[in-house]
């Protein structure tokens, strides 16, 4: 953030070479690093949610951890190490500490770490995530703009009726209809059943992306083995996803396309393609980026439904697995990661708005 | 009033899908009176016919233990409007007081709720309603609260905005003039200005609540068996897909997509009518 000191000393600084370039990367440097702490109270928010999540959460952990055998002083002792006798102040300070120090709890069901358990699961829904947004941004964004461009006819009611049925498709059912055409009727699709075909090894973990590890390793059949597993859960969240960006793209567009800037490109007589892909799209890009933090909030929760669908061994899946059992460290930890991870993914998205956007370098 | 009309009548001519929406809700209503009655078989007892396709004796087919899957349907109506509705309104009442009171006071009151508000859009919101049923224990009373809490960001966000427009205005003033308490202008006086536009987002709201709630009994919360819902019928349906047999699962699959889209739709409409500038 800048105040309107600073500009000024900016311009007067600017018949100095380099000046303004330097000011302007400490600018950017100022504006992560105020929003890194702006942060900050979401994530104090999530710690503390999770932790009252953790004390509603039905059952005494003590005496459950004691056994059915144990006597009231052995389940009064066990209730001491976990620090359950302190005021409630003191033991949400333990509470950030152990997630701080990575100490998130043991799964009963597996016996394993929850972070463990959560690291291991986390690259396939990431992929999956990331995947279905990659296509989702690819129908969207020519969607938006051929709309935008030609608001009120036949492509743009088209676009619009497809938005619609976008976002009144319950993901789950989308998953089975894709399943019901692909896998049974056309034979297209493997069989559900995870990231890869049974049998076939996975890469060498590198970066627990299939998609990028076989790469890699430049093992073509692994590639395709798992992208032909990837491709159905992927559309899926892809057709939940389409629809809230290509609405946003086109209302973006529409905007920037009757500003002055877009009427005096017009008036020079610039090509078409030049005004709304230089000019319109680049001033449009902004709020979709915005929505595109907001989308992947949704897919992140539809996630766990298309993992469900398509037997996907993501965390969705583990915390789902988790909650039927009542293993509550295991879904406390998974609200905790997905609470991490949006925080961190909104803060990702600020950042390149900034970087890509000269005028919220400004202002901001 | 009769330009409010001649302005319908264009929203409706933009957009003719909109009354057969208005008419997918009324029957979905009808529905969830009546449906009990008009169920040709009795949606719980189980017969011998197993899986059959659907027919002219069975609609659309049986289940895997011989149940008519059109009586199911017919009858999930009533729960799934009934959570749905419910999750609205509690979170329309709830949302629009605190909105309301953010908006009026200002100051730390509207820091406070603000902050709560982003602590709850923190997290993705499927996820949250999956923890708060995880914490509140698992049954249909609680799906509606989980619901109404990841609503509530949205009816206080609208209803705190429009507050505090009318914060100053003359009306307003002149309440307190005459010696209405701060409570007393908010409920009387402010919240029924800023209705329609809460209304409004309530409209829109209601296809995501049954979405929403059918996810989570997807996923084997709230709603449990035999009882009938189109969500867990999908899930009851789903293990058959990959073996050809698709109307268990996929004919309550399109009774909820036909909820949702008639509600979508409404709403969509009602915004037009109702809040014409918010239109993308």
């Amino acid at each position: 953030m800048i105040s309107s000191k600073n500009r000024v000393l900016r311009v007067k600084k600017g018949g100095l070479a380099g000046g303004a370039a330097l000011s302007k990367e400490r600018a950017v440097a100022r504006f992560i690093i105020k929003r890194l702490l702006a942060a900050l109270p979401n994530l104090a928010g999530v710690l503390l949610f999770t932790f009252v999540l953790a004390r509603a959460l039905p059952g005494d952990p003590a005496s459950y951890l004691a056994g059915p055998a144990a006597d009231p002083a052995a389940i009064e002792e066990i209730r001491r190490n976990l620090g359950l006798d302190r005021s409630v102040p003191e033991q949400l300070l333990l509470y950030v500490r152990d997630i701080a120090r990575g100490d998130w709890g043991t799964s009963w069901a597996t016996g394993q770490p929850i972070t463990t358990e959560i690291i291991t699961r986390l690259p396939a829904s990431l992929e999956l995530t990331i995947f279905g947004l990659l296509l989702a941004t690819l129908f969207a964004l020519p969607m938006g703009i051929i709309s935008a461009i030609r608001p009120g006819a036949a492509i743009d009611h088209f676009c619009r009726v497809l938005a619609t049925l976008g976002v009144s498709l319950p993901t789950f059912f989308t998953g089975l209809l894709l399943l019901y055409v692909f896998y049974y009727l056309l034979g297209w699709a493997p069989m559900p059943m995870g990231r890869l075909p049974a049998f076939a090894l996975s890469p060498e973990p590198l970066t627990g992306f299939y998609l990028l590890d076989s790469l890699f390793a430049a093992d073509g059949e692994t590639f395709c083995a798992a992208l032909s597993q990837l491709v159905l859960p992927g559309l899926t969240l892809a057709i939940f996803a389409t629809a809230p960006l290509a609405r946003m793209t086109r209302a973006a567009m529409l905007a920037v396309l009757s500003s002055d800037f877009i009427r005096t490109a017009r008036a020079f007589n610039l090509p078409d393609r030049q005004i709304v892909f230089g000019y319109a799209f680049r001033n449009a890009m902004g709020p979709v980026l915005t929505t595109l933090g907001m989308v992947f909030s949704f897919t992140l929760g539809a996630n766990v439904l298309v993992e469900k669908v398509f037997s996907w061994p993501g965390i969705g899946s583990f915390a789902l697995e988790a909650l039927l059992i009542s293993d509550y460290a295991a879904v406390q930890g998974f609200v905790l990661t997905m609470g991490m991870l949006y925080v961190l993914v909104n803060l990702a998205i600020d950042v390149i708005l900034v970087i890509s956007d000269p005028r919220i370098r400004m202002d901001a | 009033m009769n330009n409010f009309f001649r302005h319908i009548v264009q929203v409706i001519r933009y957009n003719p899908l909109s009354c057969l929406a208005l008419g997918g809700v009324c029957l979905l209503i009808f529905l969830a009176l009546f449906g009990q009655a008009l169920a040709p078989y009795d949606a719980f007892a189980s017969s011998n016919s197993i899986m059959q396709p659907p027919s002219t004796g069975h609609w659309f087919g049986t289940d895997n233990v011989g149940r008519d899957i059109f009586s199911r349907v017919l009858i999930s109506a009533r729960l799934d409007l009934g959570i749905a509705v419910s999750a609205v309104l509690l979170s329309l009442v709830v949302g629009a007081v605190l909105g309301a009171i953010a908006g009026f006071y200002g100051g730390r009151t509207d820091r406070m709720i603000s902050r709560f508000m982003e602590t709850v859009m923190a997290f993705p919101l499927f996820v949250l309603a999956m923890a708060v049923v995880a914490a509140l224990g698992n049954s249909v009373s609680n799906i509606v609260y989980a619901t109404a809490v990841i609503n509530l960001p949205f009816y206080v966000r609208v209803t705190r905005t429009e507050v505090n427009i009318r914060r100053h205005a003359q009306f307003v003033e002149a309440a307190m003039i005459s010696g209405n308490s701060n409570m007393r202008i908010i409920i009387v006086h402010l919240i029924p200005n800023v209705l329609p536009t809460v209304m409004v987002q309530a409209s829109l709201n209601m296809g995501w609540a049954i979405l929403n709630a059918a996810g989570l009994s997807f996923i084997g919360l709230g709603v449990r068996p035999p009882d009938a819902e189109w969500g867990i019928m999908v899930a009851e349906g789903a293990q058959y897909i990959v073996s050809g047999e698709w109307w268990a699962a996929i004919c309550p699959g399109i009774a909820l997509m036909f909820a949702v889209l008639c509600f979508n739709l409404l709403g969509d409409a009602l915004r037009d009518i109702l809040d014409p500038r918010k239109r993308t």
